[in-house]
């Protein structure tokens, strides 16, 4: 193990709680990559999670972290955050977390614009209760509550994400651990509501009802079923493209796979004031009003 | 509490002395979603507070907003949340998570008539039980009420101030007619009433944060883990007899100190034979009926409870060893009577004395149902009547 993890991890809560092969451990490898390469005060990092298996991250992360209920990691960060603007507050929550219990909560952060770096960690599946239906699951495939195949539509987080009005939107793989990286610390550097769909892989649950329990084919499932948009030329989210020859080999991969394809990257990245800084300029207003009206009561 | 013509007075609404014993009580954090008959709270709070360079946040719903305040607290915010019923519900899993997180926070709720979207606009004291064992699990919680706007002045601070010092989350039950009813109130000064602010530990290094009582919030120095799950003094999961041990302790931090915590105020009970234990917005017909029924003969007396839980048993007992007869006045089917029953242990009769139909309990009513346990010659009778909402008169409550 490397230092630079080492002292980001807490001794005593090793070994982590996930299965072999599953893609949490290598999101947990780039996010603390992004905040060594950032140099963030680790005093300052505050780590919320909600409830499933990438709600148990925080506890193997020496910041001050705080695990919450199921879907609403978000609220719990958003009071953690107002109450101290100067802490670094990641939340960290599975897809089911945040966009199916918790989405009315997700949906309201991505308008709102507070100061936090949401990670998703999206495998598709309920991980933590044995593999049932998500809101993410593709159409088609197989859980525990869906044994024939999922006839509903799922959830894409990214647009729903820039539908509902985040600043900094992303997505990303645990198979690309370069621009999961890279895509961690832009959004930890983002200044409002940063959002990244991490595509994980969940071998256990998604993979052994989907014909892809090995570890290594369910990292190449991520793989096919994802396209970085400098190679894409899919123009159903808001991304440009370079090459149609290699979307369209990509598509048909995905296409293979019974999905439709997800391109991977950042799709919005804007400059925006965040809540934090209204408010205070809003409070900085009010007090000097009542102070100049005489004094408080 | 102390009248004095020369202090400062106000005509202030019940939930107009909520939001401003919370500033007073050094309330720097309040996230809430708006309900009648408790939204003059947030309303007040959301100028009030950026006023005084404090944080006050709108979130999207209840749970969101019982999330956030907690949030707050870890961020290091004496946190507020104010409600009525179905936000109540709402806030349950929030409340339990406050519980077993030790987190110092206090949730108002105003209560209207239930269940469901009930009577918005109508006073009901039918969330005593709830306020309770609302949230799934044994778990620690105090929970306060108040039956003047003074007291919903006072209250408020008090529930800071236990919600500081002994880590919980602290429930405070307002009800509809409280909260919009206007009295002219004594203004307390600063100082007036006690602050009691959370105890920092002596030094961050070392910080175990489910010790004890102290308490650090993030940033401070001290890097912790904090969770729902059953744990240790650490913040680590743990189970079996530990988890028990835990479970004991955060329970038992409560209930040693139901002395200590229980608040009321005794009206002419010195020589009653008739007593009557009420709380929150019907003590006030309840005091009537005392003077009315003194008036009449008939010795009463009012216990007025101001902590609902832990429950004071010693204080119910304590009337119960010196009357022939307690009646329990409330707004509900008979919520409180049962504890208090249990609590009298048959060292007396007990009577219930309800109304459900979103009006107060008249002092006429309540010296009815008193009377109504006496014999002719105003003796003890034997005759229970029933609670005037769903019992006959022969079977009350069975
Ligand atoms: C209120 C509530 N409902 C249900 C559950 C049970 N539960 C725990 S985790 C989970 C879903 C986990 O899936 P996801 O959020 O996608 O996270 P993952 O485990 O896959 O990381 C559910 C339904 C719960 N803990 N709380
Ligand atoms: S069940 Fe799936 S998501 Fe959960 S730890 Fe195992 S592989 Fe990972």
């Amino acid at each position: 193990m490397s230092e630079t993890y080492r002292q980001f991890l807490r001794a005593s809560q090793l070994p982590h709680v996930w299965c072999p092969g599953c893609g949490n451990g290598t999101i947990v490898k780039a996010f603390l990559q992004a905040v060594e390469d950032l140099k963030l005060e680790q005093d300052r990092v505050v780590v919320v999670s909600g409830i499933g298996c990438s709600g148990r991250t925080p506890f193997v992360l020496d910041f001050n972290t705080m695990h919450t209920t199921h879907g609403r990691a978000v609220a719990f960060a958003t009071g953690v955050k107002l109450a101290n603007q100067g802490l670094h507050v990641i939340v960290i929550m599975g897809d089911g977390d945040a966009s199916a219990i918790g989405g009315n909560h997700f949906i309201h952060a991505c308008r709102r614009n507070i100061d936090l770096t949401a990670l998703i960690f999206n495998n598709g599946i309920y991980g933590l209760t044995g593999g049932q239906l998500a809101p993410t699951t593709p159409t088609g495939k197989r859980s525990t509550t869906s044994l024939a195949g999922n006839i509903e539509p799922p959830f894409d987080i990214v647009r729903l994400a820039l539908g509902a009005g985040a600043g900094f939107v992303a997505r990303t793989t645990s198979f690309d651990h370069k621009q999961m990286t890279s895509l961690i610390r832009r959004a930890i550097q983002y200044k409002g509501f940063s959002v990244v769909d991490i595509m994980t892989s969940c071998p256990t649950y998604f993979g052994r009802m989907n014909d892809v329990a090995e570890p290594y084919d369910m990292v190449h499932y991520l793989r096919d079923t994802t396209s970085p948009m400098q190679d894409c030329t899919c123009r159903k989210s808001e991304h440009s493209c370079e090459t149609d020859h290699e979307h369209e080999h990509a598509e048909q991969l995905a296409e293979e796979l019974g999905v439709e394809l997800s391109p991977t990257g950042v799709f919005r990245e804007e400059a925006r004031t965040d809540y934090g800084t209204l408010y205070m300029r809003k409070l900085e207003a009010a007090v000097a009003a009542r102070n100049g009206r005489g004094g408080a009561s | 509490m102390s009248t004095s013509t020369k202090r400062p007075q106000r005509l202030i609404q019940g939930n107009e002395a909520c939001a401003h014993g919370a500033l007073y009580a050094g309330c720097n954090f309040y996230a809430g979603y708006p309900i009648t008959p408790s939204s003059e709270v947030m309303e007040i709070l959301s100028t009030e507070m950026p006023a005084r360079g404090r944080t006050f946040i709108q979130m999207e719903d209840e749970i969101a907003s019982i999330s956030a305040i907690i949030g707050g607290a870890w961020g290091g915010g004496k946190a507020l949340t104010a409600t009525s019923g179905p936000g109540f519900s709402l806030m349950q899993e929030g409340i339990g998570y406050a519980a077993i997180t030790e987190t110092p926070c206090v949730i108002v709720n105003c209560q209207r008539w239930g269940p469901s979207t009930g009577q918005p606009t109508k006073g009901a004291q039918g969330d005593v039980m709830q306020a309770i064992w609302g949230t799934h699990g044994d778990h620690p919680v105090i929970v306060l009420t108040a039956s003047n706007v003074r007291d919903a002045f006072e209250m408020t601070v008090k529930a800071f101030n236990f919600a500081e010092e002994h880590r919980v989350p602290v429930i405070l039950l307002l009800d509809e007619v409280l909260a919009h009813m206007r009295e002219n109130i004594d203004w307390p000064e600063p100082g007036e009433i006690p602050v009691v602010d959370r105890a920092r530990p002596a030094s961050a290094k070392g910080f175990k944060p489910f010790e004890n009582n102290t308490f650090l919030p993030f940033g401070a120095g001290a890097r912790f883990h904090v969770t729902g799950l059953a744990h240790n003094a650490d913040g680590f999961t743990v189970g079996d007899e530990a988890a028990a041990r835990e479970l004991r302790r955060m329970v038992g931090k409560v209930q040693s100190k139901v002395r200590e915590l229980a608040m009321f105020d005794r009206l002419r009970l010195d020589d009653a034979t008739l007593g009557i234990i009420s709380y929150g917005i019907t003590s006030r017909p309840a005091a009537a009926a005392v003077e009315i029924l003194r008036s009449e003969g008939i010795r009463a007396g009012l216990l007025d409870l101001k902590t609902l839980w832990p429950f004071p048993d010693h204080l119910v007992r304590e009337v119960a060893d010196r009357v022939d007869r307690i009646v329990v006045p409330e707004l509900n089917m008979g919520q409180m009577v049962r504890e208090i029953t249990r609590s009298v242990g048959g060292r007396c009769e007990v009577q219930p004395c309800t109304r459900i139909d979103g009006h107060l309990l008249t002092p006429a009513q309540i010296v009815e149902a008193a009377k109504a346990t006496l014999a002719a010659d105003g003796s003890p009778g034997q005759r229970p009547i029933g609670c005037g909402t769903c019992c006959s008169e022969r079977t009350v409550h069975s």
